[in-house]
């Protein structure tokens, strides 16, 4: 094929995922967000299967038979446990705002730099081998379709396809994620796109399978059957000396781990998830992926090994080589997609997230550790944070280039990739100890991961350098000569591979360091704070604002110009604003309180990592050093009453205005002179009951941090309630004041009485239902207008139909709403089925909280002054509202509305 | 363990004393009004008793009177709960005989270090 073509179907391809990017963080914004489900979300997941899946399997099949599997059994078996350990991890992540692993690690250990720095560093330098076998299997890829040399080894960079692939790729990877700055680090748009690669990938891989089983072959049982007569094949696939299930053990193990702690996998599986809930489907749907995308590895092996065993061709090709030499172009060309996808979709988020931590734990930290940063870069900072990514983007995807034309030529896909695994492992001890063991600590986690990487070193990536920087005898003897030293037999032992070896050493000095440190060293009180935060996280976090740490004086100002920098002037502004009016403080004071700083702070961590944002806003707090007792007593309170439900908390700033109202109300009443010392102590009593109940309920839930959470639900939902009722209350109680004072001017003009009934029955849907009472509405005249004041006229509507559902039986209630007119009046009637009403009472009961005179029923649970109100209303309007009943036989209040 | 018999016509605020008494570890049983009340008393010859003041069927202060005439009960306290705080209503309360009056909304805590101060044993 043609390698114009190839250069054409490639941009094509990138500028396709591109528009799907593009068009998906558009739908974000017009809040259709694609990535908020499941599937999108499994899909995504499937960027662990790189172009080592795509490709290498099949190769990894032939040299090494069955053993290709491990590295997608681990995953599988390991996904029933994400429930348990990667729901934490997000719902940490959440919390805090953690963006990466590094991250993760350094947040945990009480917000050191040093082991960010330190996670970062081992994850570049794990990573950017992997990422260079990608660009190798992409320019492989190329040159097998295209039918030109891979001139990789020879010749300048300039003649070679993999370095303008890896300028492309470049340039795609900033476009996809680092144009903007966003506070959680999500990208929407690069998820679908990537969610889309795993879709072609997996359709391109059973293409070609499905054409060499069907195609060339008679089907499966014929490809393996041949396969059989082939002694080199049938060794591989029968288990003897050389395979041992200690090395499909550790196989198996160290790809559980790398699912988890990959920074691409970190990136999709926690940063960008948008609900825990999407894990339910996640466990199943992944490894159903990882199945369907190996189901026909086997036979591409066999069969390309039958086909194409005699020719010079790497069976790391065979994918894409079976259709060439075959001459199906087309499907030769799907598979090459297909490889450039899983290929582009690995680079381009690992890519990401190493430069997302370079920037958070590396650059930023030390910047802002400087104590003249801010006059500097004061202005600038979020363009400069985005330079930095970029910078870092260019910066390893050529360290990837280099390393691939001068290093990974001698390497398989998969032993690379293996290696990058073991890299990545090593923060096994510190992660799973970290969100389940409070104890384990800084000192742990360092001398762990220090101890892990040097084996790792020592018995995984010293073998690669021999023979080239190091001489073939420290392998067979050892250096100097010690043999018990020898990097693959580590301590005499035979019987494992080297990478199984080199997996089992590192973790084990790894773990064993991390107790040892744990154990013997202390913890400061910083550090204790984040693992009960870490460890306890579900118990102590329903909500992503709940964690306080904070206790130093903060200025407001000075936070909102710490926010500007990063965000800019509107934004900070909008974000203090609204927390400050949620949180309205009991008086006002210039200093933040300590949820706000806390809350300035994980908005900062989204953009800069929380080592940065803590020494910035530490440069700007005056801080007291603050016990653990305190942080958790401080966390309970803010989350059992005022973070958790934000519903209450803007309730109780609603009463908080209102009681204001209530009181102004009260001096005018008074002044007013209407009767007034009886009404006001009605009030006061009525007022009474919901308060009580609140704050009874209330100091409940606070004295109590361990109640079940039926009881605090039941508690909540109560406050919540009494709440309403009292808004509803005092709300009645404004209206009937300005009514009888005239400050309440009707809002006259021509209304459709009947649309307004009509749309008072809308409102009172929910109450119908509930009590499934069947209502009726009639007219008997044609549609008349009259002038009056709709909103009003709908009040007393809704008033009467409630009061009418509420005096009603369950299931046997029948309402019946008749229009009619009398000549000068618009009557609009209502008709229950209900208890009825003794005519002695038919006054009394447009009396303010008349109710309480009379509780012949359960308590009512109306104010009181819902008639008093109607009346009112109807009288403004120079009308009148009547009622007609007998005690037992239901009731019908009717409105006279006059036709002007 | 205390016996604490507990009567309110607001379902929400027996929620909440319900609770607040299990958890200080007594044995509790609620009414709706006043006659349901007044046959727990007989049932389970409380040790203390929480009454609002108005109530349907039989108020506060009835209660209180009826508890006061029982020989058996010569050592139950009566506290009442009221939203109504004006001096003649707290003379009144006293004189029905209680405890103790304490006006709603009250603070949970000042009403536990009541009871626990009321009930203390004497000397």
């Amino acid at each position: 094929m043609n390698s114009l073509t190839l250069i054409v179907c490639s941009l094509l391809y990138l500028s396709l995922l591109f528009l799907i990017a593009y068009w998906a963080e558009h739908r974000t914004h017009t809040r259709q967000s694609l990535v908020n489900n499941p599937y999108v979300y499994s899909l995504s997941l499937a960027v662990y299967c790189t172009a080592w899946t795509f490709y290498g399997s099949v190769g990894r099949a032939v040299s090494h038979g069955m053993q290709f599997l491990t590295v997608y059994i681990g995953p599988t078996l390991a996904a029933p446990l994400w429930w348990l350990i990667l729901r934490k991890i997000i719902r940490i992540c959440k919390v805090q705002r953690i963006t990466s692993i590094a991250d993760f690690i350094s947040a945990r250990y009480g917000k050191n730099r040093g082991l960010g720095v330190f996670v970062t560093g081992l994850c570049v330098a794990g990573i950017i081998p992997y990422i260079s076998i990608q660009i190798k299997a992409i320019a492989t890829s190329f040159s097998v379709l295209s039918g030109q040399a891979d001139n990789a080894s020879e010749g300048l960079f300039l003649g070679d396809q993999a370095f303008y692939i890896t300028l492309v790729l470049i340039v795609f990877t900033i476009l996809f994620g680092a144009r903007t700055l966003e506070a959680t680090e999500r990208h929407e748009g690069l998820v679908t796109a990537v969610a889309f690669e795993s879709l072609v990938k997996l359709v391109a891989f059973v293409a070609v399978g499905l054409f060499v089983t069907f195609g060339l072959f008679n089907g499966p049982t014929d490809i393996f059957q041949q396969a059989r007569a082939i002694p080199a094949l049938r060794q591989q696939f029968t288990f003897g000396p050389g395979h041992t299930s200690g090395d499909w053990f550790w196989n198996i193990i160290l790809s559980m781990l790398a699912v988890l702690f990959l920074p691409r996998q970190f990136q999709v599986a926690v940063v960008e998830n948008t609900s825990e809930k999407h894990l339910n489907k996640a466990i199943w749907l992944f490894p159903l992926y990882l199945f369907v995308i190996n189901i026909f590895v086997l036979p591409l092996a066999f069969g390309g090994h039958i086909l194409l065993g005699n020719l010079p061709i790497d069976a790391d090709n065979y994918v894409l080589a079976l259709p060439v030499q075959y001459g199906r172009e087309g499907l030769a060309l799907l598979a090459y997609i297909g490889g450039f996808s899983a290929a582009t979709s690995m680079i381009i988020v690992e890519t990401i997230a190493l430069s997302v931590m370079v920037s958070n734990n590396v650059v930023m930290p030390f910047l802002v550790s400087r104590s003249n940063w801010q006059n500097r870069f004061g202005s600038v900072s979020s363009t400069f944070v985005i330079n930095i990514r970029r910078l870092t983007i260019v910066l390893f995807l050529i360290l990837a280039y280099i390393y691939y034309r001068t290093v990974s030529q001698q390497f398989s896909l998969v032993s690379v990739g293996l290696i990058s695994f073991a890299a990545v492992a090593q923060f096994t001890p510190a992660m799973i100890g970290g969100i389940f063991w409070k104890e384990g600590n800084r000192a742990g986690a360092r001398l762990g991961l220090y101890a892990g990487t040097a084996m790792w070193f020592y018995t995984l990536i010293l073998p690669t350098l021999v023979p080239g920087l190091l001489p073939p005898t420290l392998l067979t003897e050892g250096p100097w000569g010690i043999g018990f030293l020898r990097p693959q037999n580590l301590f005499g032992q035979t019987d494992l591979e080297p990478l199984a070896q080199g997996i089992f050493w590192s973790l084990l000095v790894n773990s064993l360091g991390y107790l040892w440190g744990s154990i013997n060293r202390p913890q400061s009180a910083l550090e204790h704070n984040q693992a009960v935060l870490f460890v306890d996280i579900f118990r102590l976090s329903r909500s992503d604002e709940s964690s306080v740490i904070w206790k130093g004086q903060v200025v407001v100002s000075e936070l909102q110009r710490l926010l500007t920098t990063f965000f800019g002037a509107d934004w900070a502004r909008r974000v203090i604003e609204r927390y400050t009016s949620r949180h309205a403080p009991a008086t006002p004071t210039i200093y933040a309180d300590a949820r706000l700083v806390t809350y300035c702070e994980k908005l900062l961590a989204g953009a800069i990592g929380t080592a940065s944002a803590r020494t910035l806003v530490a440069s700007i707090a005056k801080e007291e050093t603050i016990s653990v007792d305190e942080v958790i007593r401080i966390l309970k309170t803010s989350q059992e009453l005022i973070s958790v439900n934000r519903e209450l908390k803007r309730k109780s700033t609603e009463l908080e205005q209102m009681a204001q109202q209530l009181s102004e109300a009260n001096e005018r009443l008074q002044a007013a002179d209407l009767n007034k010392a009886e009404f006001l102590s009605t009030i006061t009593h009525e007022v009474r009951t919901p308060i009580t109940s609140v704050r009874a309920l209330a100091e409940i839930l606070y004295d109590t941090p361990d109640m079940n959470d039926h009881s605090r639900q039941q508690f909540l939902g109560t406050i919540i309630r009494e709440s309403e009722r009292l808004t509803r209350l005092i709300n009645q109680v404004l209206d009937l004041e300005r009514f009888e004072s005239g400050r309440l001017q009707l809002q006259l003009e021509p209304v459709l009485l009947r649309d307004i009934v009509r749309q008072a029955i809308d409102t009172i849907q929910q109450l119908i239902r509930e009590k499934n009472i069947s209502i009726t509405v009639q007219h008997d005249i044609p549609p008349t207008t009259v002038r009056a004041d709709h909103d009003r006229l709908m009040q007393v509507f809704i008033n009467l139909l409630s009061n009418a559902i509420k005096f009603c039986e369950p299931n046997q209630g029948r309402i019946a709403v008749l229009t009619s007119a009398d000549g000068t009046n618009l009557i609009v009637s209502i008709t229950d089925n209900g208890v009825g009403i003794d005519p002695a009472y038919h006054e009394l009961i447009f009396d303010k909280f008349y109710q309480l005179h009379h509780k012949t029923r359960d308590k009512p649970t109306g104010s009181g002054l819902g008639l008093a109100i109607s009346r009112k209303i109807a009288e403004l309007h120079g009308g009148s509202i009547r009622v007609e009943s007998q005690l037992g036989q239901g009731a019908t209040f009717t409105v006279r509305i006059p036709i002007d | 363990m205390l016996t604490v018999v507990i009567a309110d016509d607001e379902p929400n605020i027996l929620l909440s004393l319900e609770f607040l008494m299990k958890k200080e570890g007594h044995r509790v049983f609620i009414a709706r009004d006043g006659a349901e009340a007044q046959e727990l008393i007989d049932a389970e010859k409380p040790d203390l008793l929480l009454l609002d003041v108005m109530m349907p069927k039989m108020n506060g202060h009835e209660l209180c009177r009826y508890v006061r005439a029982q020989p058996d009960l010569n050592h139950a306290k009566v506290i009442f709960l009221s939203a109504r705080s004006k001096e003649a209503d707290v003379q009144a309360g006293y004189e029905a005989g209680a405890n103790l009056y304490i006006p709603k909304p009250f603070s949970t805590r000042d009403l536990v270090s009541r009871i626990n101060q009321l009930m203390k044993p004497v000397g």
